[in-house]
C-alpha cells in the first residue's frame, strides 16, 4: 500500500500535483479553521463565564444577607431552618435566567459542628474537584473553575463552578456553588465546530478536484507527447503530436513535430545512404568479381601449361597467378570492411563448440606456419566448450590472428588457448616473435597499418585481416585484446559471450599481461 | 566425353572461358545467356550437370534453378559472386546442390563438377533399409510400400551414406567430405539446407523427423533401431 503510494508519487506528475496541493490546503483550511474555532470558542466562553460569575455574585449577596438578617438575634443556630432559608435566597435571587444548580455544602473548620447540606437536582458532591473546596475554605472569597457536573442518575455535562464561603459565625460556615452547566453553550459550539469542519473538508475536496482536473489538463499533452516520442523510437517516424490552440502546449507540440521532422529527414537520409552504400558493395562485388573469375581461370589455363612455355613467359605467368591471389583476397577483406562500415554485416549464430571452430582454422594455417618453422599448439579444456557464435566469422577471426602471429613469429612457436566459464568464452592467440611497443598497441586494428614499414607483408597479407578480425568481435558483442612487448611477441585474446546477446565481457577466462590495452 | 554441361550464365567472356576449361577437361559444353530461355535450353541439351549463375537477366538464378528442379535432380552448381548469407541460403532452398563462389579457381570448379557427376561405388548389387524405406543402391532408387520417392542423387548420396552406417553420428564437417567431397573446411549450411530437403520427401513428418536425426552439437545419423 504504502510502496503503491510511493511508485504512484514517483510515475504520476497528476498524482503529485494533486496530493501536494491536498496537503497544502488541509494544512492552510486547518491552522484558520482552528484559529477561527479557538476565538470563537473563547469569545463564547469568556461571555457566559462573565455572566454566571455575575450570577453568582448576586446569589451571595443574597446569602449573604439572610445569614446577616439572622445574625441580628446573636449567631446564627445551624439549624435546618437556616439552611433552607439560606437554599431559597440562593436558588431565586435567579436574575437572568440562566439555568443553574446550588450546593450548599459544610464548610466548617470546627470538626464538631455538623451543618445541614442542601443541593438542587440531584447534583452530586464529586462536582466540585477537591483541590476547588480547599480553596474556597482556605481563602473564603469568590473563587471559580471549570468542571464536570455530575448528576445522580443522569449524565453528566460541562460546566463552570462558582464558590464563596458564606461564615456563619466563630467556626461554622457554608460552603455555597453555583455550578452553570454548559449545555446550551456546547451546543452552539458543536455546531460551529461540525459546521467549520465540514466546510473545511469540501473546501479541501474542492481544491483538489479542481486542481487534478488543472493537472490533466496539462498531464495529457505530455503523457501525449511520451507517448509519441516512444513510438518514434520505436521507429514510426511518421508519428506527430496534434497542436491545438496557441498556447504554451500548443508549443510544446509544435517544437516536437519540428523535432520529429527534422528526425525522420536525417534518419531517412542516412538509410538511403545506407542503403545506397550496401547496394553499391555489392554492384561492385558482382560486377569485379565476373571479369575476375574470367582472369583467374585464364591465368590458371596458363599457368597450368607453364612447362611448355618460352622461360621469360613463364615467370610472367607465375607472377600473373600470384598477384590474382593477392588482387582476390585485397578484394574479398575491401568488401568485408565495407559491408561493416555499411552494417550490412549479419551474424549466422549457432551454437558450436569453439575447440572445432579452432580447430578448422589451425588445420587451414598450419601449413603457412609450418613453412615458417613455427609450430602451431593448442590447448584446448577436454569437454566441449559451446559457445552460440557465428562459426564463420569466429574460424575467420582465428585465421587472421593466426596469420599476423605467423607473419611476426619469427619461426617460433605459437600457442592457441580455448578456455570458458558459464558466461564467457575466450580464445588466445600467442607468438614469441618481434612483439609490439606501446605505440604499436594503439594502432594494430588500424585498417592497412604496419608495424615496421620498411618490411613488405612476406605472406601476401591484406593488412585487413585485425581490423576484420576486430569488427567481427565487435559483432558478436565480444572484446578483442592485445598484449605484446618489444622482443618478447605478442598476445590477442577474444573474449565472446556464451550466450548470443550477453552482455558485453568485462572479465575473461584467459590471462592478459596486465599491460593490455582493452578496447 | 565426361559429360554434358550445361553453361547459363550472360558474361560471354566467362562463358567461353568456362568451355575452354570444361573441354579442357573432356566435358561438353553447352551455353545459354538468358535466364528466360534457360529451361528451354535444358530440355533440349539435357545435360548431366548445370552450371547457373545466381543474376541473369530475364529470369534470375534462384527462379531459373527452381523451375529446373521442378522436373529434374539433375546436379546444379550454382555460380555466385554474393557471400550474403542470405543469398546463399535462398539459393541452396531454391534446389542448388553446390555452389562456388566468383572468383574460383578452373580446378576448384572441376572438382565441383567431377564430386556432383562421380556415382556412389555401382559394381555390386546393394539393398540397405531404413525404417520402412527400401533403398536400392545399385538402382538408384528408393521405395516406401513399393511406391519410388524421387530423390535426387544428392539427396540419394546423402541417405546412403548415413544409412550404411546407422551406429555412426556424422558431423556436418564429414558430410561435406564424403557427399559433397571437400577436401577443406567448406559451408555447413550445405549439410542443413539439404538434410532439410531430404526430410521433406522422406520423412512421415518432417518437423518430427524419425528416420534422420540431429544429435545436437555435433550432427546428423540415421535411425538404427529397425535395421
Amino acid at each position: 500500500m504504502f510502496r503503491s503510494l510511493i511508485l504512484r508519487w514517483r510515475r504520476s506528475l497528476t498524482f503529485r500535483v494533486v496530493a501536494t496541493t491536498l496537503l497544502a490546503a488541509t494544512v492552510l483550511v486547518g491552522v484558520s479553521l482552528g484559529y477561527l474555532l479557538v476565538r470563537v470558542t473563547n469569545g463564547l466562553v469568556d461571555a457566559n463565564t462573565s455572566k454566571s460569575i455575575a450570577e453568582a455574585n448576586v446569589g451571595l449577596a443574597a446569602a449573604q444577607q439572610v445569614v446577616l438578617q439572622a445574625s441580628e438575634s446573636g449567631p446564627p443556630s445551624p439549624s435546618e431552618g437556616l439552611a433552607d432559608s439560606l437554599m431559597n435566597s440562593l436558588v431565586s435571587s435567579n436574575a437572568t435566567g440562566t439555568a443553574y444548580e446550588v450546593l450548599l455544602l459544610d464548610g466548617s473548620a470546627a470538626v464538631d459542628t455538623m451543618l445541614p447540606e442542601r443541593g438542587t437536582n440531584l447534583v452530586e458532591v464529586s462536582s466540585i474537584p477537591a483541590a476547588m473546596r480547599a480553596q474556597v475554605r482556605a481563602e473564603g472569597r469568590e473563587v471559580w473553575t471549570y468542571t464536570t457536573i455530575e448528576y445522580v442518575g443522569q449524565p453528566s455535562e460541562p460546566g463552570l463552578v462558582v464558590g464563596a464561603l458564606v461564615p456563619l459565625g466563630s467556626d461554622a460556615a457554608y460552603e455555597v456553588y453555583y455550578l452553570f452547566p454548559y449545555g446550551e453553550l456546547q451546543g452552539t459550539l458543536d455546531l460551529v465546530r461540525s459546521t467549520a469542519w465540514i466546510s473545511g473538508v469540501l473546501l479541501v475536496g474542492l481544491l483538489g478536484l479542481l486542481m487534478s482536473l488543472i493537472a490533466r489538463h496539462v498531464v495529457l499533452p505530455v503523457r501525449q507527447a511520451a507517448r509519441t516520442a516512444e513510438l518514434l523510437r520505436a521507429g514510426h517516424l511518421e508519428q506527430r503530436l496534434p497542436v491545438r490552440g496557441e498556447d504554451d502546449l500548443a508549443a510544446l507540440a509544435l517544437a516536437f513535430n519540428e523535432m520529429a521532422g527534422s528526425l525522420q529527414t536525417q534518419i531517412r537520409r542516412l538509410e538511403n545512404l545506407s542503403r545506397l552504400q550496401q547496394r553499391f558493395v555489392s554492384d561492385v562485388s558482382h560486377e569485379l568479381r565476373t571479369p575476375l573469375t574470367t582472369i583467374r581461370m585464364a591465368s590458371d589455363v596458363i599457368y597450368e601449361q607453364r612447362d611448355d612455355i618460352p622461360a621469360s613467359l613463364r615467370r610472367t605467368s607465375e607472377l600473373l597467378h600470384d598477384q590474382l591471389d593477392r588482387f582476390e583476397l585485397l578484394l574479398s577483406d575491401l568488401l568485408e570492411i565495407s559491408r561493416f562500415d555499411a552494417g550490412a554485416a549479419q551474424l549466422e549464430t549457432e551454437s558450436v563448440d569453439l575447440r572445432d571452430v579452432v580447430g578448422n582454422a589451425v588445420v587451414t594455417a598450419r601449413p603457412l606456419a609450418q613453412s615458417r618453422g613455427s609450430d602451431i599448439e593448442v590447448h584446448a579444456p577436454d569437454l566441449p566448450t559451446i559457445a552460440d557464435c557465428d562459426p564463420r566469422r569466429i574460424e575467420r577471426i582465428v585465421r587472421n590472428l593466426l596469420s599476423n602471429a605467423i607473419e611476426h613469429g619469427q619461426g617460433r612457436p605459437i600457442e592457441v588457448r580455448v578456455a570458458a566459464d558459464d558466461a564467457v568464452a575466450a580464445i588466445s592467440v600467442r607468438d614469441y616473435g618481434r612483439g609490439l611497443d606501446d605505440t604499436d598497441l594503439d594502432r594494430v586494428f588500424d585498417r592497412f597499418w604496419r608495424a615496421d614499414p620498411s618490411r613488405a607483408r612476406t605472406l601476401g597479407g591484406t593488412g585487413l585481416g585485425l581490423s576484420i578480425a576486430m569488427e567481427d568481435t565487435r559483432l558478436h558483442g565480444g572484446r578483442m585484446a592485445v598484449w605484446g612487448r618489444p622482443g618478447q611477441g605478442a598476445l590477442f585474446r577474444l573474449t565472446l559471450p556464451r550466450v548470443a546477446g550477453g552482455p558485453l565481457p568485462t572479465t575473461s577466462v584467459l590471462p592478459l599481461d596486465p599491460t593490455a590495452v582493452e578496447v | 566425353m565426361k559429360g554434358r554441361v550445361l553453361v547459363v550464365d550472360d558474361d560471354p567472356a566467362l562463358s567461353e572461358m568456362l568451355g575452354i576449361v570444361l573441354q579442357a577437361d573432356g566435358f561438353e559444353p553447352f551455353f545459354v545467356a538468358d535466364g528466360s530461355r534457360a529451361l528451354e535450353a535444358f530440355r533440349h541439351t539435357r545435360p548431366d550437370l548445370v552450371l547457373l549463375d545466381v543474376m541473369l537477366p530475364g529470369k534470375d538464378g534462384i527462379e531459373v534453378c527452381r523451375s529446373i528442379r521442378a522436373e529434374s535432380g539433375v546436379p546444379i552448381v550454382m555460380l555466385t559472386a554474393k557471400t550474403d548469407t542470405v543469398d546463399v541460403v535462398i539459393g541452396l532452398e531454391s534446389g542448388a546442390d553446390d555452389y562456388v563462389v566468383k572468383p574460383f579457381k578452373a580446378k576448384e570448379l572441376i572438382a565441383r563438377i567431377r564430386t556432383r557427376l562421380r556415382r556412389l561405388d555401382e559394381s555390386k548389387p546393394e539393398v540397405l533399409r531404413l525404417g520402412d524405406l527400401t533403398i536400392d543402391v545399385a538402382g538408384h532408387t528408393v521405395r516406401r510400400d513399393g511406391h519410388v520417392i524421387d530423390l535426387t542423387p544428392l539427396e540419394f548420396d546423402l541417405l546412403v551414406c548415413l544409412t550404411r552406417k546407422p551406429w555412426q553420428v556424422f558431423s556436418r564437417e564429414v558430410l561435406l567430405q564424403e557427399v559433397w567431397g571437400y577436401r577443406h573446411p567448406a559451408d555447413t549450411r550445405l549439410v542443413n539446407v539439404h538434410v532439410q530437403r531430404l526430410r521433406s520427401k522422406i520423412e512421415h513428418d518432417p518437423e518430427n523427423p524419425e528416420l534422420v536425426l540431429t544429435v545436437r552439437g555435433v550432427g546428423y545419423k540415421a535411425c538404427d533401431d529397425t535395421g
